[in-house]
């Protein structure tokens, strides 16, 4: 069973692009959540929030754990900001399992968000939404470039993790969800 | 960026903030405190509503330095305020990049036969309604967010309660009608066919509901979730109370709970003292009246 934090943001699309798979997913709200898992998505939202969270809930360091010892993890968005091992504008760390340096609301504030097209790993064409999204401003020579917009790393895979600064969530496009689906196997 | 693409970018801020707190907030100090008990947004006003309610005459938006000095102090997004119907306030909110407006019945309404057109802006507009004729109203005109109004101000949650049963009652409704019966029912509810089809269909408002209005405590957060809302603005609920920290902290907590009453009970010990609230069958002045 595959596992979608539901603490705080965008976790009932992910569940439902999930679904349209065929594939069931469950919400992790608290500790005992977490047992049994196959795969987790850390899903949009405010990274804050949701890191704040997993704090008090004593989910953090149990899931940090779980990552590290090879659990699948499709982070977007906000989930890219509790998994990245720095933070360029915050004094914040989560769960610090991705090599990567982040930055948060690197494209400024609401009127700044944004759509666009292109190409994310093997996937051509695919709908990119950003909604006060971070970027990705360095990255471990271990971690693989997905995808990039406008010269910054905008999705990454190393090893069980994936994490992107856009949400495939919102667009109709589940070419990614398949993906960590096939490495949840 | 058309405009197609960018209603769907502010629907989807809105889909990133469920599951969260928007508490109100009036100096930088106050909502550096909000941002730390884990509030997904903060709305920047000068006055929080229970104050608005107390001083009564005119109520405007908030000076824009005021709101610029909050945008500076966090980095989760800021909401703010303008009055129904006045497009100006609006324009200005805009320029100073807000992240979200609310079109708000807190304030002294500017107009009051028309809302602001919401099309016209990029920024993302939320709109209260106390049924669902006047959700898809807000939803026509542009709003990508709704929350039911409440009575703001009065830490009393009877409002919100009946704005938020009504409004499901009424999609339950339209969920169970025959798709010939769904014209006359746009007709009724004075909206366009298309909007009712979506919620005929979908079984929801085609946006993200919050819910807002006398929210005090954390088991007023947790009811008002299992009502079904998506989320919770705290207005006057948490400054007004002994320990704000503290109380913002629980009601974060027991949002994403909702159902855990466990959880719940330990997040409502030791909170200090509850905003006192007044009784809205006891005030004169009844926002929640403004705008249809």
């Amino acid at each position: 069973m595959v596992g979608v934090l539901a603490l705080q943001g965008a976790f009932r699309e992910h569940i439902e692009a999930l679904n349209t798979l065929g594939a069931e997913a469950k919400e992790i709200r608290k500790l005992s959540d977490l047992a049994n898992l196959d795969g987790i998505i850390l899903p949009g939202g405010e990274s804050t929030v949701q890191g704040k969270l997993l704090r008090e809930l004593d989910m953090l360091n149990p899931l940090r754990d779980m990552i590290l010892s090879g659990l699948p993890v499709l982070a977007t968005c906000a989930g890219l900001i509790l998994l990245s091992k720095t933070i360029e504008n915050d004094k914040n760390r989560y769960l610090a399992t991705l090599p990567v340096t982040v930055k948060r609301n690197a494209y400024g504030r609401q009127l700044g968000s944004f759509i666009t097209n292109g190409k994310v790993g093997d996937f051509n064409n695919f709908e990119m939404v950003f909604i006060r999204a971070p970027y990705i401003t360095e990255v471990d020579n271990s971690v693989d470039v997905l995808s990039k917009y406008d010269d910054k790393i905008t999705g990454v895979r190393y090893k069980n993790q994936i994490a992107l600064s856009f949400h495939p969530e919102l667009s109709k496009d589940t070419r990614l969800h398949e993906l960590f689906l096939s490495i949840t196997k | 960026m058309d405009a197609v693409k960018q209603y769907e970018l502010n629907k989807g801020l809105a889909q990133m903030l469920k599951g969260g707190v928007i508490m109100d907030v009036t100096t930088p100090d106050q909502a550096r405190i909000a941002e730390d008990a884990g509030a997904c947004a903060v709305m920047a006003l000068e006055r929080i509503p229970a104050d608005i309610r107390a001083a009564g005459g005119v109520s405007r938006m908030s000076d824009p330095k005021m709101i610029k000095s909050i945008q500076n102090a966090v980095s989760i997004p800021v909401m703010a305020k303008c009055r129904i119907g006045h497009f100006v306030e609006a324009q200005i909110l805009e320029a100073i990049e807000i992240d979200y407006i609310d079109e708000s019945e807190v304030l002294s309404p500017a107009d009051d036969l028309y809302h602001i057109n919401k099309r016209d802006f990029k920024v993302p507009f939320v709109c209260g309604a106390r049924d669902l004729g006047e959700a898809l109203r807000r939803i026509n005109e542009g709003a990508s967010m709704i929350r039911t109004k409440g009575e703001p101000g009065t830490g009393d949650v009877i409002q919100a309660v009946r704005h938020m049963r009504k409004m499901n009652a009424e999609i339950r409704k339209v969920v169970s009608m025959r798709e010939d019966e769904l014209f006359e029912e746009a007709k009724a509810l004075a909206v366009p066919y298309e909007l009712v089809l979506y919620v005929h269909q979908n079984g929801k408002l085609p946006v993200v509901n919050f819910a807002a209005g006398g929210v005090a405590t954390p088991a007023d957060a947790a009811l008002m979730m299992q009502l079904g809302a998506e989320g919770v603005f705290v207005g006057s609920g948490i400054f007004k109370s002994g320990n704000p920290a503290k109380r913002a902290r629980s009601i974060v907590q027991a949002v994403t709970n909702y159902r855990d009453a466990k959880l719940i009970a330990e997040l409502s010990e030791d909170l200090g003292e509850a905003m006192v609230g007044i009784n809205p069958d006891e005030i004169k002045l009844i926002m929640e009246e403004r705008g249809r």
